[in-house]
């Protein structure tokens, strides 16, 4: 007998057996791997932080080579010599800060209670890198990263990544000459925490100059370059105060 | 003895050249044009599509019978989803660097209307290998397009070919660029992908007259 497949209640009962497939399988599969992907972004994160603090593995123009997954544990206990917790005017040792979720701080923030700031310091050959975690809006999606500071607020060394920008285009601050324009440059602008703006037609392509407070646009990628530029300013801002107190002016 | 009869070997031919999702079915342009700014992204997502095409066609095949017609639509986005979402998974779970240079491309596989229109158009109706020589035909055909647009793109938009430069250092004026040559930066920008897929059928279309519609 041939299956009557026009029928309402086949089409019904179709439609239900298939959601319950498809979700048994992929609850499954979500649940058997989560706990790899969860390790995966771990690492990835302890990676990010060495890279800004120019612990990494780069070999030649152009490459972002980080430390490998499975020697990053050993190099981040070595290099980061401190994980600080900040809330409010309490400072606290924590050596999970870097799991600290942003998004979930700023929700946090958002709702009246008092963010949770993380800031690693690193020491490589004698010296030190204060390093900020940084979150905000790309194009389509959320941008992220790290810049590492000395004791004068000037940068060195940044590391930059995205959830979804255009490739080619917005994707391209995750490239080593974006990325190594940073370098050099203050977030100072006299005494006020002015951050790093990715400005179109500053006519320093070759980032010459290193005391605007400017870094080349990347063409094509105006929106996400904005949201960098915001997501710098923002960021430093939000650890000003403490900043304040370990400059050395 | 032939590997695959001659029908079959054609459902693998076609595709790639005369009966070509791309420039002649006209199914799939909106990735052509998106993502095809770097050749690394545009063989990342052929694969991608030959993959999930290949699976969808053949999960599809199997399933034709008992598809309740009022609701295949939701039923193929709904095998493409889970395809899709589990190479996603898998992908975060054991390469996780490869599936950080996908990041959207995944997720847009579901919207790709070649799936859907070889879902549709052939594999409701098929068995499931032909089904699934369908499907690879097709993802394949898809994925020289998507090779040769992002080629040209990259290559005269970057002056780079898989991120390597091949011409030369634009700032420092070296190789091409010693002699006044420039990059063409409306190349980076989708609609020259448009262009480019232009000109590949006008090349097709003037090599076989066939293809040509009479109106």
């Amino acid at each position: 007998m041939a299956l009557n497949t026009e029928k309402n209640s086949y089409t019904v009962i179709f439609a239900a057996v298939m959601v319950v497939i498809v979700g048994t399988i992929l609850a499954f599969v979500s649940s058997s791997l989560s706990s790899k992907i969860e390790e995966n972004k771990r690492l990835e994160k302890q990676q990010n932080i060495l890279y800004a603090m120019g612990v990494n593995e780069n070999s030649g123009e152009g490459s972002v080579d980080f430390v490998p997954t499975d020697k990053v544990a050993g190099e981040f206990s070595k290099y980061i010599k401190e994980q600080l917790v900040i809330e409010g005017d309490k400072i606290t040792k924590d050596d999970q800060a870097y799991l600290i979720d942003l998004k979930k701080q700023s929700t946090a923030a958002k709702a009246g209670k008092t963010r949770k700031l993380p800031l690693f310091i690193g020491d490589k050959d004698g010296k030190t890198f204060y390093i900020i975690p940084m979150r905000g809006k790309g194009l389509w999606d959320a941008i992220w990263g790290f810049v590492a500071l000395d004791d004068q607020m000037v940068v060195q060394g940044v590391y930059f990544d995205h959830a979804g920008e255009t490739p080619g285009l917005g994707a391209n601050i995750k490239q080593r000459y974006f990325m190594d324009d940073f370098v050099g440059e203050s977030i100072l602008d006299g005494t006020k925490y002015a951050g790093i703006t990715v400005a179109k037609g500053n006519n320093d392509p070759l980032n010459q100059i290193k005391d605007d407070n400017e870094v080349d646009a990347l063409a094509g990628a105006t929106i996400t370059g904005n949201g960098v530029s915001a997501m710098i300013s923002e960021s430093v801002n939000l650890y000003k105060d403490y900043l304040e107190t370990i400059r050395v002016k | 003895m032939a590997l695959l009869s001659k029908k079959d070997a054609n459902l693998i031919k076609d595709p790639l050249a005369d009966n070509n999702p791309i420039t002649i079915q006209v199914l799939g342009i909106c990735s052509a044009l998106a993502i095809t700014a770097e050749l690394k992204a545009s063989v990342v997502m052929a694969v991608s599509v030959l993959f999930v095409l290949g699976m969808g066609n053949v999960a599809i095949s199997l399933l034709r019978n008992i598809i309740p017609s009022k609701i295949r639509i939701i039923v193929q986005l709904i095998v493409v989803a889970t395809l899709v979402i589990i190479v996603d998974q898998v992908l975060k779970a054991f390469a996780y660097e490869l599936s950080k240079t996908l990041s959207v491309f995944v997720g847009l596989i579901i919207t790709n209307c070649i799936i859907m229109g070889r879902f549709e158009a052939f594999a409701l109706g098929n068995g499931p290998w032909r089904s699934f020589l369908d499907g690879i035909g097709n993802a394949l055909g898809y994925g020289i397009i998507l090779v040769i647009v992002g080629f040209f793109r990259e290559l005269l938009g970057s002056g780079t070919l898989f991120g390597f430069p091949v011409l030369g250092n634009p700032i420092d004026k070296t190789g091409l660029y010693a002699f006044g040559y420039e990059n063409n930066g409306f190349m980076i920008i989708p609609p020259a992908a448009l262009i480019v897929v232009g000109i590949i059928i006008w090349v097709q279309r003037s090599r076989n007259k066939a293809l040509i519609e009479d109106n």
